[in-house]
């Protein structure tokens, strides 16, 4: 029992980083029905930022916050620059460039970083609590995540901006029959993607140790969470991300060790869209007839 | 009195094909203009044209504005507020957001707006945390209207506002419409396919057929027209 | 239809066109490109004749991805899983059973027919990026799972096979009798293809993949097409695994994970997913780019490799022949004289 509540914890708090790049996947579907394969690439080369930051001489907090400016204003950019050609183009197009987007990112860091794995600080002194049940550091990440929810939460809910990107999202034509400029909605939204998959990737490093190809299995993860919530539902990313943390750390324990741990998570996640094909909180992908 | 609005040879284009074929149109300030036409006939598209929402050729202006080349956002921020076919209402989103993002380029006077709409729509009032999804058609064509009142527009476009909706709602909405042209001196371009009650609120009119005006004149010429009562009018 | 050149068809996409004069022509162009086709090898070093070789093995398993993606419209993330099942099977079938080469390609055709219907059933219930991941999730399986079955598979370390010998009558040596042999089977591929996609089946798919509610409407089994389509498009991709496994001597489980099927849909993309031409091209940038991209840059080769994507996806955002084909269609149709149509 107690080792199944101790899994169960850390799996939440591996699941709370899956949540994240899930709902960073989530938000830049909502806006343009298009999944960003080069999220946990993006993500990777943030902390690369932080971690290159912190070896500066910064304080932990303080490289953090740092970063997710850099990262906001570069997922802008990026929506602006190497999105943006592609916008009205089939989406098959626009797959293939954030492919490309991820392959970049990967090379780049590569070569700029190196390809060693290195050690990430981690900002939670490593502490067990409630008698081994889970560790300090796995409380820090599920506590940074959850006031990471609660602030977007906030801002989507209570300020003009945000109810101006959902209504972008929700019906772009609408939106710029009040004057809103759906474009920097759209970059606003990537800006704030890439400053969520930042955070995912920098509470990570310190257990994955840091190097181009991190956040490959994350991104997987992140992928299945957000389909298992419903790729439409903010909320169900993060249910999703958390299941399939639990999951894969249970699986893990108790199943199947190493290899086929991600077969078998997967199999399992695709059982239930297979009764639910929209995931748990999606809704339907509305076709017009 | 100038026009707020004028067409000068306006074509627009779906695709490679070619809807409107070089029309002419003028709205009078603070009056009620509105094109008619059966299904297809090219008025929406009109519509469409003067806000940037397809590709187009010819002179828009407005209020001594060119708009041919502007965007959508740019032209609603220049207070020309479009209700579009079908409403274009936030479905997702709750009455209150809707008409919140209708002020959206008005800032501050906000708040104020809402509360001069509750006054105009009273169902909305009783309604404002509900998803508009769930509203009746009626008070969805209510809440469209009043979002795009929110923006203290100075030319309101209404896209067969009637559509779908009982004679007894529709007129119910008429109403405030007028009401409001005469309250806030908004200038209306009305696209309707129910010509009699249109041809009854308005003050000039236009009768457009396969994308070209084929009749022009003041309401009550159209009305009296015997070839628009029989195709239009039904009598 | 007489024997075409598919990607003339293709190219000239807008249907019949009165007169000999212009089928004639297409006969011709189409047995100068083959003729054309067969006598390179002859031309070139062994090394670049093993590279075209690929080219058109990759060009193979591509044309699987675009029935299936392009004109059925069903996105798969996995195509690399069905390309190893046939590779493998090819590779058990000459390794255990001493199967000769050409036989292996049959039995790899229906076993990876089998397959897609199998994984197209349950795809039914998906749409977009849940289909997507579904596929996906093929594509990370299946190395994993070539790795656990290593009776069967021979695990990490793969299958070692013995190059198969050219019969001793053409006088010619392997590596060029084996591009001719993949160039029969790609041929042959385009043919089945261009009649399966130019006629009923093919304008099924695309009704599917267009408007599906009308599509049933009308009286089309959606599901029926739909699973055949999968597993015809994994059956060209299996009959590529095979070859790939006779061409190159070694199959191993790293060679078939995710990049693998991210290329196919990349390779697609490039040359156009609801073409068949397109494949062609998709197997030459799959083949050829990382290379240029190694000499560009030493350090960051697949920097290089995903900016090549953007640029052509910015250039050609139809993917080459879907953006020049209907270009040079036009362009042909202004060249020749008006008939009246047959």
């Amino acid at each position: 029992m107690h080792q199944f509540l101790q899994q169960t914890f850390s799996g939440l708090a591996a699941g709370a980083i899956y949540a994240s790049l899930a709902l960073a996947l989530v938000m830049i579907y909502r806006a343009t029905d298009l999944v960003n394969f080069a999220q946990g690439e993006m993500a990777m080369f943030s902390t690369y930022i932080a971690w290159t930051l912190v070896n500066a001489g910064l304080p932990f907090w303080a490289a953090f916050l740092l970063t997710l400016i850099a990262s906001f204003l570069g997922g802008m950019t990026i929506e602006r620059i190497v999105i943006r050609p592609v916008e009205n183009a089939p989406v098959l197009a626009t797959v293939v460039v954030t492919i490309g987007l991820l392959l970049i990112f990967n090379s780049m860091a590569g070569w700029i970083f190196s390809y060693t794995l290195q050690e990430f600080p981690s900002p939670f002194p490593d502490r067990l609590l409630f008698g081994a049940l889970m560790t300090t550091r796995d409380l820090g990440v599920i506590g940074v995540t959850l006031l990471m929810l609660l602030l977007l939460f906030a801002f989507f809910r209570f300020t003009t901006t945000g109810l101006a990107m959902r209504a972008a999202a929700q019906n772009p034509e609408s939106a710029r029959l009040c004057g809103i400029r759906v474009g920097s909605m759209l970059a606003i939204g990537w800006g704030l993607a890439a400053a969520i998959g930042a955070t995912a990737g920098i509470m990570v490093a310190p257990v994955l140790f840091l190097d181009p190809n991190m956040m490959g299995g994350v991104l997987l993860y992140a992928f299945t969470g957000a389909l298992l919530g419903g790729i439409t539902s903010p909320i169900g990313a993060v249910v999703g991300g958390l299941i399939v943390g639990v999951t894969e750390n249970l699986v893990g324990t108790y199943l199947i060790a190493s290899q086929l741990k991600l077969t078998v998570a997967l199999a399992l996640i695709i059982l239930v869209l297979v009764l639910r094909p929209n995931g748990l909180f999606g809704t339907a992908i509305v076709r017009r007839v | 009195m100038a026009p707020i609005l004028e067409l000068r040879g306006v074509k627009a284009y779906y695709g490679q094909s070619e809807i409107l074929h070089g029309i002419d149109i003028a709205v009078a300030e603070a009056g009620m203009t509105v094109l008619l036409g059966a299904n297809g006939a090219g008025k929406s598209t009109a519509l469409r044209a003067i806000c940037g929402m397809v590709r187009r050729e010819g002179e828009i202006l407005f209020a001594g504005e060119r708009l041919e080349r502007r965007t959508t956002e740019d032209i609603a921020r220049l207070r020309i507020a479009h209700v579009p076919e079908g409403r274009g209402t936030f479905i997702g989103l709750t009455v209150e957001e809707n008409l919140r993002l209708g002020g959206y380029t008005n800032g501050a006077r906000s708040h104020d707006g809402m509360a001069r709409m509750y006054e105009y729509f009273p169902v909305l009032a009783t309604r404002r945390r509900q998803q508009a999804g769930t509203l009746s058609g009626g008070e969805q064509q209510m809440l469209a209207i009043a979002r795009a009142l929110m923006m203290a527009p100075r030319l309101l476009l209404l896209d067969e506002p009637s559509f779908g909706l009982a004679p007894r709602i529709v007129k119910e909405i008429f109403v405030i419409v007028e009401r409001i042209r005469r309250d806030e001196h908004v200038s209306v371009l009305l696209v309707e396919q129910n010509a009699s009650l249109a041809l009854e609120l308005a003050d000039y009119a236009y009768l457009i057929e396969t994308g070209s005006v084929i009749f022009s004149g003041s309401a009550k010429a159209l009305a009296d027209n015997p070839q628009v009562r029989r195709s239009y009018l039904g009598y | 239809m007489t024997k075409n050149s598919v990607i003339a068809t293709d190219l000239l996409a807008a249907g019949r066109y009165a007169g000999v004069n212009i089928d004639a022509w297409r006969w011709i162009g189409a047995l100068a490109v083959t003729a054309l086709a067969a006598a390179l090898p002859f031309t070139l070093s062994n090394y670049h004749v093993f590279e075209l070789t690929l080219v058109m093995i990759y060009a193979i398993a591509v044309l699987g991805l675009n029935i299936l993606t392009g004109y059925n419209g069903q996105i798969s993330l996995g195509h690399g899983g069905f390309f190893a099942a046939g590779a493998y099977t090819a590779a058990i079938l000459m390794h255990r059973y001493g199967v000769p080469y050409w036989a292996t390609i049959p039995p790899a055709a229906v076993i990876c027919f089998g397959l897609g219907v199998l994984f197209g059933l349950p795809a039914l219930r998906f749409e977009g990026p849940y289909l997507a991941l579904v596929t996906l999730a093929m594509a990370f399986a299946m190395p994993q799972l070539l790795k656990y079955f290593d009776t069967w598979t021979g695990g990490q370390q793969g299958i070692n096979l013995i190059k198969p010998l050219p019969p001793p009558e053409l006088g010619i040596d392997r590596d060029r009798w084996l591009y001719l042999v993949v160039l029969v089977v790609l041929l042959l591929a385009m043919r089945v293809a261009a009649n399966l996609l130019h006629g009923r089946t093919g304008r099924a798919f695309v009704a599917i993949r267009d408007h599906p509610i009308a599509a049933a409407a009308m009286g089309i089994h959606t599901a029926r097409y739909k699973t055949v389509a999968f597993g015809i498009s994994t059956l060209f991709t299996g009959v590529a695994g095979a070859l790939s496994a006779i061409v190159i001597g070694f199959v191993a489980p790293e060679s078939f994970g995710l990049f693998l099927s991210l290329s196919f849909l990349v390779g697609s993309a490039i040359g156009g997913i609801a073409t068949i031409g397109g494949a062609i091209v998709g197997g030459f940038f799959i083949e050829f780019v990382p290379n240029f991209a190694s000499d560009i840059s030493d350090a960051a080769p697949w920097a290089i490799y995903g900016l090549a994507m953007l640029l052509l996806m910015y250039a050609m955002p139809r993917g080459v022949v879907g953006s020049l084909g209907p270009l040079v269609a036009q362009l042909v149709r202004q060249m020749l004289p008006h008939r009246a149509e047959k």
